[in-house]
């Protein structure tokens, strides 16, 4: 066979996260099919109340105190999910799984990593008159790439390979798909992979969200986000962390796996033009290059996750792309989960994926919430609106997530059937 | 500052720096590190505390002073005598 074209079958069996609305599958499922919000207003230096998503966990479920003071928010919340998803997947390292800590690779995707520590460390030193011996010793373990992803190694002791995926916000669903690269290229024989963020904690990031225009604003923090809504007015900035477990079909078979899914099919792309401003038309490309290495046609997809984080701009072109491959489809179903959490950045496709799942059992598709006047520009039909859509089954989830400077990203999950 | 002064600052950075530690149980000729399971990275938030606080700069080549309490006062008392 040609080695380009291994197409061994890789299978979600596992599923850890931290949401703002719920700290594991079940409760966030449950929140996200009656349109309970996670956003709130937090309160963040030099920028005052601002609605985001802030995660509740049980942060030393797997870890002390000292080490999560010592490690950072994103190694908190990727630790959690990563031993969540572990658990629910029941493996440990015992022997018992046949899984082995040096053929597990750790894959973490991140948006951006070191904002926090770094703008925490300048405001540091500014009561010191910014005498650089009050930096402190712990940014740079803190601030490397490879920070959250290493932190889940150190707290499991594995020691295949562990790194970072940048990708801007498609980061989550790029990680994603280098676990399932590396199964397929017999690099590891067990992905942890997903994403997080620790972004809300960083008030460079809301700024900068502001002076481009696109960080969203309302007197109730539940109605900030507002994707295709003609009033929407920009981003909600949250945390949260998403890492799925992979492994390879037959291996989940014979340890008698729940499979959640299959990934059958993924791509990436470059719109190469803008620093920011997403394009339709690449986005289509994406969807296209996703859906034929899947072998399937738009009309055999049951749910269409969008990107859409309500900004002006994306919201529009990913409408123009959605609206280009599945107008006519009618048994293909729209939603939206930044509306409910905010945008996760690193998280949000593989939290947003993980929101989607539970509807191959249940035939659910969960709705957008405060979509009040839609958009005639980001108009699509079959979107789900206010109210959870009950299908006769869902066989097929199509997951969307862009980023800046370009990139788009889509992965393919389908129910899992023998054949 | 005196010596049970000095001793009592260096229980409140470990109990800082680790939430769950048994400060009150320390004994005072016996290697911190042990006690506390301190590694490099502690000591230097030691050194960095008492930076903060006091103005201290200690130099690399007496970080070995800081190893029980009992050396960690008998170095400190006589820099912090005006602290």
């Amino acid at each position: 066979m040609n080695k380009h074209l291994n197409k061994e079958r890789i299978v979600i069996t596992g599923v850890g996260l931290a949401s703002p609305n719920g700290d594991n599958l079940q409760d966030f499922r449950k929140n996200l099919l009656t349109g309970q919000s996670g956003i709130r207003e937090i309160e963040l230096r030099y920028i005052g109340r601002i609605p985001a998503g802030i995660c509740s966990f049980p942060e030393t479920r797997y870890r002390k105190k000292k080490e999560n003071k010592r490690g950072t928010r994103a190694g908190c919340l990727g630790v959690y999910a990563a031993n969540e998803a572990l658990n629910n997947a029941g493996i440990d390292f015992s022997g018992t799984s046949g899984y082995e800590p040096d053929r597990t690779g750790v894959y973490i995707g991140l948006t951006e990593h070191g904002t926090v520590e770094t703008e925490h460390e300048v405001y540091n030193i500014s009561q010191f008159d910014y005498n650089t011996d009050y930096w402190t010793h712990h940014h740079n373990p803190r601030t490397v790439l490879n920070n959250p992803a290493g932190e889940i190694t150190m707290n499991l002791g594995i020691t295949g390979p562990h790194y970072a995926i940048g990708a801007a916000c498609a980061a989550g669903n790029a990680a994603l798909i280098q676990g399932v690269q590396m199964l397929r290229l017999d690099e590891v024989d067990l992905a942890i992979c997903g994403g997080v963020s620790e972004s809300p904690a960083s008030f460079g990031i809301f700024a900068s969200f502001k002076a481009q225009g696109a960080l969203a604003h309302h007197q109730d923090p539940i109605r900030a986000c507002r994707p295709f809504d003609r009033d929407r007015n920009g981003i909600v900035i949250s945390e949260g962390s998403c890492v799925y477990i992979l492994e390879r079909l037959e291996k989940a078979l014979l340890r008698g796996a729940r499979i959640y899914g299959e990934i059958v099919g993924f791509a990436i792309n470059s719109d190469a033009r803008d620093f920011v401003l997403p394009y339709g038309p690449r986005q289509v490309e994406c969807m296209r290059m996703a859906l034929k290495r899947a072998g399937l046609e738009p009309g055999d997809v049951d749910i269409v996750n969008t990107h859409a984080t309500g900004t002006i701009q994306g919201d529009l072109e990913e409408s123009m792309a959605l609206r280009t491959i599945f107008n006519g489809c009618g048994s293909t179903f729209i939603n939206n989960t930044k509306s409910l959490i905010g945008h996760a950045m690193g998280a949000a496709g593989v939290l947003e994926l993980a929101g989607n799942l539970p509807a191959f059992d249940d035939g659910l598709v969960h709705p957008t919430i405060n979509l009040d006047n839609v958009d005639p520009e980001c108009e699509l039909d079959n979107l789900v609106v206010n109210e959870a859509r009950q299908l006769d089954s869902v066989d097929i989830i199509l997951n969307n997530s862009f980023g800046m400077l370009g990139i788009n990203s889509v992965v393919i999950v389908k129910k899992y059937s023998e054949d | 500052m005196t010596r049970d002064n000095i001793k009592d600052v260096i229980l409140e950075i470990i109990q800082d720096i680790d939430e769950d530690a048994e400060v009150k149980e320390v004994k005072s000729d016996q290697p911190l590190r042990d006690q506390f399971d301190l590694d490099s990275m502690d000591f230097l938030d030691i050194v960095m505390e008492l930076r903060k606080r006091y103005k201290l700069q200690i130099p690399e080549a007496d970080y070995p002073e800081l190893a029980t309490m009992d050396s960690c006062v008998n170095y400190l008392e006589p820099r912090l005598q005006n602290a």
